[in-house]
C-alpha cells in the first residue's frame, strides 16, 4: 500500500486527516451545487414554458402588455407590467451580483496585506456580503411593491391564467432570492463572529454560485416576461 | 451451487459492523445501514403494492364481480401504481445505490452521509404520509399519472388527491437529495485508478440514473405545484373554463414520466450487467458500448415523452417526431440486450438463482420492449392506448424487467449484505413460480387489450371474450404471490441459517467482493488501487500472479486480516451519528401535511402546522449544517 | 480519464475555487458595466414603437439576454476559469432544459417554423 499511502497523505490539507483525496481534486460541495444548479434549470424551464404557453390565453384582464379597451373589456384596462420599476429592480439584482463577486474576492484575499484605502475597502468582506444581501432585499422590496400594486389593479393569482402563471413564476424566483438572502446573512453572521478567511472561500463560493444563478434566471425572466410583448 | 460446494469452508469473518440497537439505526449515517433501511422499507411496500394488485385481480377474475366498489377500485389501482413506482421499485434501486456505489468505487461512504440519511427519512415519512390516506378513507384515486383537470378540486373534491400531490412532492425531495449525493460520490470518491472506464456497470447505470432524476423531478415538482396551487389557492393552471390547456399537465407529467421509466429500469439493467458476467465467467461484452448505450438511452429519454399522448392528436409533425425518436431509443436498448447475450456466448454459465432472474430479465424485457416499439407507431398506438395491451407492455418492462433484475440483484448481493447465502433451492422455486406467474398474469392482457378491454374499469360485462384471459391473469397473480411468499420465507430464514458466504461467494470480479461480508463499518481498511475493470479476476490470473500478489498486498484488495477491528482501532475517521437529518425530514413532512387543513378550511390550524414545521425544519437544518460531520482530528 | 492521478495532482489547489487564472477586480467592474449597458439598450428599444413592431425586436432581445446570461455564467460564476466538469454539469442540463422548453412551445403552437418568434 506504499504507493496509495503516499497519495493518501499528500494534498490533504483541506480534508480531515486520513481521508483520501477526491478523484477529481475538486470539492464535494462544489460538484453538488453545480448539479443542483443544473437541476434548477429544468425547474425554471418548466415554469417559464408554462408562462409562455399561457401567454395571450387569459379570458379576462388585466393583461401584461396590451391595453384592453371597451367593448372587448367591460372597463378600460391598461397594460399592467411596470417596465421602469422592473428595470430598476433588474439593475439592483445585477449590482448585487457585482457585490457578490467582490465579497468572494475579499474573502479569498483576506490574508494579503492591504495598504491603501481602496484595498481595504475592496478587501472588506463584511461590507460586500452586507451589500449583496441589502441589494437582494431591495429587489424583494421592488417585487413586494409590484405584487401589491398588481393586486390593487385587480390582478391576483386567481384572476386569470396570466395572474396564475406570472405570480407563480416570479414568486418562485422571489423565494429563491429570499433563500439566498438568508444564506448571505448567515455568512455575514459567521464573518462578524469569527471572520471569514481563504479557508472559507469555498463556502462563500457556493453561496455566490447560487446567487448568480438566481440572477441569470432573472435575466431570462426579464426578457421573456417583461420585455417581449 | 457449484461454487459454494467447492469453496473452502470460511470461518465467519468477524467483521466490525458497529453498534446495534434502535438508536444506532435512527441516527445512522452509514451508507450500508441506510441501504439496508431502504431495502426493508421498500420490500414492505412491495408487499403492500402486491396485495393491492391481488385485490384488483380478484375483482377482475370474472365478469360483474363486486369485491371492491368502483371507488375502492379506483383507489386500489392508483395506489398500486404509485406504491410500486415510488415506494417499491425506486427505493429498491436506491437500496442498491446506497449499498453498492461506495463499495464498487472503493469509497468508505457517500459524499454527504447526513444528506443520505435525510433522503431515507424523507422517503419513509413520505411513504407513511401517502398511505395514511387509507386510514382516513381517502386514498388517492386519480391514477398514478393524476391527469389534471380530472384531479382538480372541481372533479376530485376529496382529500384523496391532496394526499397524492403532497406525497409525491415529499418523495421527489428524497429522490433529488439522494441524486445530488450520488453524483458527487461517483464523480469524486473513486479509489485511485478507478477511472470512469473502469467503473462497474452497475455504478455506471446508477450514475446515469441520477442525472435522469435531477432533470426529470423538477418538472413533476412544478406540475404538482400548479395542481397544489389550483387546489389550495384557487389558481387556474388547469381550469379549462379560464382558457387553460387540458394538455399542460399531460405534457409536463410525461416530460417527467418518460425519463422516470428509465429511472425504473436502468438500475435493474446495471444489476443484470453485474450478474451475467459473474455467472458466465466472462467480462461484459462491449463494455464501452454498454456505457454509451446507457447514456444514449438517458439522453433520448428526454425526447420521447409525447409518445404517451398520441391519442390527444398532436398533429402530423409532433406524431412523427416522437414516433421516430421512440423507434430510435430501441437501438441502444437492443444493443444492451445483444451485449448480454454475447457475454453469455461461450461463457461457462452457472444457472444460479441470480443468473436465472438476470436471464429472465433479458427475455421478458425484450418482449416488453418489442410491444413498446409497436406503440411507437402512432396509428398502432391509437388502437392500443388505454387498453390492457398497454398494461401488458409496461408490466413486462417493469415486472419482467425491473423486478426480475432487482430479484436477481437481491440473490446476488444478499450474501454481501448479510454474510449469508439465500437458499438456492427455495430461490429456484421462487424464480420458476415468478416466471410462470408473471407470464400467466401479463401475457393474456395482450389479448384482452387487443379485444378492446379498457384499462381502469372496475368490472365488466360477460360475453365480450375477456373472461378467459382475465381468469388466467388472476390465476397467474395467485402464483406470483406464492412465489413472493417463498422469497420472503427464504429471505427471513437465510438471515440466520443460510450458508456463510465469505468475501466472494460467486467468484465475481468487482471491488465489492474484495471485502468481508457483511463489510465492516469503514468498508475498506485501506483504500484499494484499481488497475482494471475486474480487479478480483485479474488478481487471480496466472500471468499476473506475481504482480497481482504485490498489488493485493498493496491494495488490501484481498481478505483483510484487520477486519475484526473497528474504525477507531484503525484510526479511520468516520462521520458522527446524528439524529438531525431525521428531525429535519420529519419537520418537513409536518410542514407539508399542514396544507391538508387548508382543504378542511381550518386556516389557523393549517398555518400553525405549516409554520411550526417550517420553523423546526429550519432550526434542525441550521443545527445540522453548523455541526461538523466528524470530530476534528 | 486515463491520467486521473496526474489530473488530481494538477488541479488540487484549484479545489477551493481559487484558480491561478483568476479574474481580477477590473474584470468584475467591466462585466458590471457591460451588463448595465445591455440592460439599458434592452429597455431603450422596448420604448421604440417602430422597432418593437419590427421582426428584429424579439430576436435582438433574445440575443442580448443570452449574452448577459452567458457573461454572468462565464465571469461571475467563473465557469470560464473553472474545471471542465462544472461546464459539463451546467451546459448539459441547460441544453436539455432549453430543448424541452422549445419542444413544449412548439407542441402548444407557440412557435411557427420559419418565423421563429414567440407568439
Amino acid at each position: 500500500m506504499a504507493h496509495a499511502a503516499t497519495i493518501d497523505s499528500t494534498h490533504d490539507e483541506h480534508a480531515h486527516g486520513g481521508h483520501p483525496p477526491t478523484s477529481t481534486g475538486l470539492d464535494h460541495k462544489k460538484i453538488a451545487i453545480w448539479a443542483f444548479i443544473g437541476s434548477e434549470c429544468m425547474l425554471f424551464a418548466s415554469l417559464i414554458s408554462t408562462y409562455l404557453i399561457y401567454k395571450g390565453r387569459s379570458r379576462v384582464g388585466p393583461y401584461p402588455h396590451e391595453a384592453c379597451l371597451p367593448p372587448v373589456c367591460a372597463t378600460a384596462l391598461k397594460p399592467i407590467l411596470n417596465i421602469p420599476v422592473t428595470s430598476a429592480s433588474t439593475f439592483v439584482l445585477l449590482m448585487s451580483s457585482l457585490a457578490m463577486v467582490l465579497a468572494l474576492a475579499a474573502v479569498e484575499t483576506k490574508d494579503q496585506p492591504k495598504h491603501t484605502f481602496g484595498e481595504r475597502l475592496l478587501g472588506n468582506s463584511k461590507l460586500w456580503l452586507f451589500m449583496t444581501a441589502l441589494l437582494g432585499t431591495t429587489f424583494l422590496g421592488f417585487q413586494a411593491f409590484e405584487f401589491t400594486s398588481f393586486v390593487h389593479e385587480g390582478l391576483t393569482i386567481r384572476t386569470n391564467l396570466f395572474g396564475s402563471s406570472f405570480f407563480t413564476l416570479t414568486g418562485f424566483h422571489g423565494a429563491h432570492v429570499t433563500a439566498g438572502v438568508l444564506w448571505l446573512l448567515t455568512l455575514l453572521a459567521i464573518d462578524a463572529r469569527r471572520g471569514l478567511g481563504p479557508k472559507d472561500a469555498l463556502n462563500v463560493d457556493l453561496a455566490a454560485l447560487y446567487w448568480h444563478f438566481v440572477d441569470v434566471v432573472w435575466i431570462a425572466i426579464f426578457t421573456l416576461v417583461y420585455l417581449i410583448k | 451451487m457449484a461454487t459454494t460446494a467447492t469453496a473452502p469452508v470460511y470461518t465467519p469473518v468477524e467483521s466490525y459492523v458497529g453498534e446495534s440497537g434502535l438508536w444506532s439505526w435512527l441516527t445512522t449515517v452509514d451508507h450500508k445501514r441506510i441501504g439496508t433501511l431502504y431495502l426493508f422499507t421498500s420490500l414492505f411496500f412491495f408487499i403492500v403494492g402486491g396485495l393491492e394488485a391481488g385485490l384488483i385481480r380478484w375483482q377482475l377474475a370474472g365478469p360483474n364481480k363486486h369485491v371492491l366498489s368502483a371507488e375502492a377500485y379506483n383507489q386500489m389501482f392508483t395506489m398500486h401504481g404509485t406504491t410500486m413506482i415510488f415506494l417499491a421499485i425506486m427505493p429498491l434501486s436506491a437500496a442498491f445505490f446506497n449499498y453498492l456505489i461506495p463499495l464498487q468505487i472503493g469509497a468508505r461512504d457517500v459524499a454527504f452521509p447526513r444528506l443520505n440519511a435525510f433522503s431515507y427519512w424523507v422517503y419513509l415519512f413520505g411513504a407513511i404520509f401517502m398511505n395514511a390516506s387509507w386510514f382516513v378513507g381517502a386514498a388517492p384515486n386519480g391514477g398514478w399519472f393524476g391527469y389534471a383537470p380530472l384531479t382538480t378540486m372541481q372533479f376530485s373534491p376529496g382529500l384523496n388527491i391532496d394526499f397524492w400531490v403532497l406525497g409525491l412532492q415529499i418523495l421527489g425531495i428524497s429522490s433529488l437529495a439522494a441524486a445530488f449525493n450520488f453524483i458527487t460520490t461517483i464523480v469524486n470518491m473513486r479509489a485511485p485508478g478507478m477511472n470512469l472506464m473502469r467503473m462497474p456497470m452497475f455504478t455506471w447505470n446508477a450514475f446515469v440514473v441520477q442525472f435522469l432524476l435531477i432533470l426529470a423531478f423538477p418538472v413533476i415538482t412544478i406540475a404538482l405545484v400548479f395542481l397544489q396551487f389550483d387546489r389550495f389557492f384557487g389558481t387556474q393552471f388547469y381550469e379549462i373554463a379560464a382558457g387553460a390547456d387540458p394538455l399542460l399537465w399531460q405534457h409536463l407529467f410525461w416530460v417527467f414520466g418518460h425519463p422516470e421509466v428509465y429511472i425504473l429500469i436502468l438500475p435493474a439493467f446495471g444489476l443484470t450487467s453485474e450478474i451475467i458476467p459473474a455467472f458466465s465467467r466472462k467480462p461484459i461484452f462491449g463494455y464501452p458500448v454498454m456505457v454509451y448505450a446507457t447514456m444514449l438511452i438517458a439522453f433520448l429519454g428526454f425526447g420521447v415523452w409525447a409518445h404517451h399522448m398520441f391519442a390527444v392528436g398532436m398533429g402530423a409533425i409532433g406524431d412523427t417526431v416522437f414516433g421516430v425518436t421512440t423507434l430510435l431509443i430501441a437501438i441502444p436498448t437492443g444493443v444492451k440486450i445483444f451485449n448480454w447475450i454475447f457475454t453469455m456466448w461461450g461463457g461457462s454459465i452457472q444457472f444460479s438463482t441470480a443468473m436465472k432472474f438476470a436471464i429472465g430479465l433479458v427475455g421478458l424485457f425484450t418482449i416488453g420492449g418489442i410491444s413498446g416499439v409497436m406503440h411507437a407507431s402512432p396509428p398502432a398506438d391509437l388502437q392500443q392506448t388505454d387498453t390492457y395491451f398497454i398494461v401488458a407492455h409496461f408490466h413486462y418492462v417493469l415486472f419482467g424487467g425491473s423486478m426480475m433484475g432487482i430479484f436477481g440483484g437481491l440473490y446476488f448481493y444478499y450474501p454481501k449484505i448479510t454474510g449469508r447465502l439465500l437458499s438456492e433451492k427455495l430461490g429456484s422455486w421462487h424464480f420458476w413460480l415468478t416466471f410462470i406467474g408473471m407470464n400467466l398474469t401479463f401475457f393474456p392482457m395482450h389479448y384482452s387489450g387487443l379485444l378492446g378491454m379498457p384499462r381502469r374499469i372496475y368490472t365488466y360485462e360477460a360475453g365480450q371474450g375477456w373472461e378467459t384471459f382475465n381468469l388466467i391473469s388472476s390465476i397467474g397473480t395467485a402464483i406470483l404471490m406464492v412465489g413472493t411468499l417463498i422469497f420472503l420465507i427464504n429471505f427471513w430464514r437465510s438471515f440466520r441459517t443460510g450458508a456463510v458466504a465469505g468475501n466472494n461467494p460467486w467468484g465475481a470480479g468487482t471491488l465489492e467482493w474484495s471485502i468481508p461480508s457483511p463489510p465492516p463499518e469503514y468498508n475498506f481498511a485501506r483504500i484499494p488501487r484499481v488497475t482494471s475493470r475486474y480487479p478480483m479476476w485479474d488478481m487471480r490470473s496466472h500471468e499476473h500472479a506475481e504482480l497481482s500478489h504485490a498489488q493485493a498486498e498493496e491494495s488490501g484488495a484481498h481478505i483483510e486480516v484487520a477486519t475484526g477491528r473497528s474504525a477507531r482501532d484503525l484510526g479511520i475517521p468516520m462521520p458522527n451519528q446524528t439524529i438531525k437529518p431525521l428531525i429535519c425530514a420529519g419537520a418537513m413532512v409536518i410542514m407539508f401535511s399542514g396544507l391538508l387543513f387548508i382543504h378542511e378550511n381550518n386556516m389557523p390550524l393549517a398555518l400553525s402546522v405549516i409554520l411550526g414545521g417550517a420553523l423546526l425544519m429550519t432550526l434542525s437544518l441550521y443545527a445540522w449544517v453548523l455541526t461538523p460531520l466528524e470530530d476534528a482530528h | 480519464m486515463a491520467h486521473d492521478t496526474h489530473e488530481a495532482a494538477h488541479v488540487d489547489h484549484a479545489a477551493m475555487g481559487i484558480d491561478k487564472e483568476h479574474p481580477t477586480w477590473s474584470t468584475y467592474w467591466k462585466v458590471a458595466v457591460i451588463l448595465t449597458l445591455i440592460t439599458v439598450v434592452e429597455v431603450w428599444i422596448y420604448y421604440i414603437p417602430s422597432f418593437t413592431a419590427s421582426r428584429l425586436f424579439v430576436p435582438s432581445l433574445l440575443i442580448m439576454s443570452a449574452f448577459k446570461f452567458a457573461t454572468v455564467v462565464l465571469f461571475y460564476m467563473h465557469l470560464r476559469y473553472d474545471h471542465r466538469l462544472f461546464r459539463v454539469l451546467f451546459t448539459g442540463p441547460l441544453i436539455i432544459a432549453m430543448t424541452t422548453l422549445i419542444g413544449l412551445l412548439f407542441l402548444f403552437g407557440k412557435l411557427k417554423i420559419g418565423v421563429g418568434a414567440i407568439n
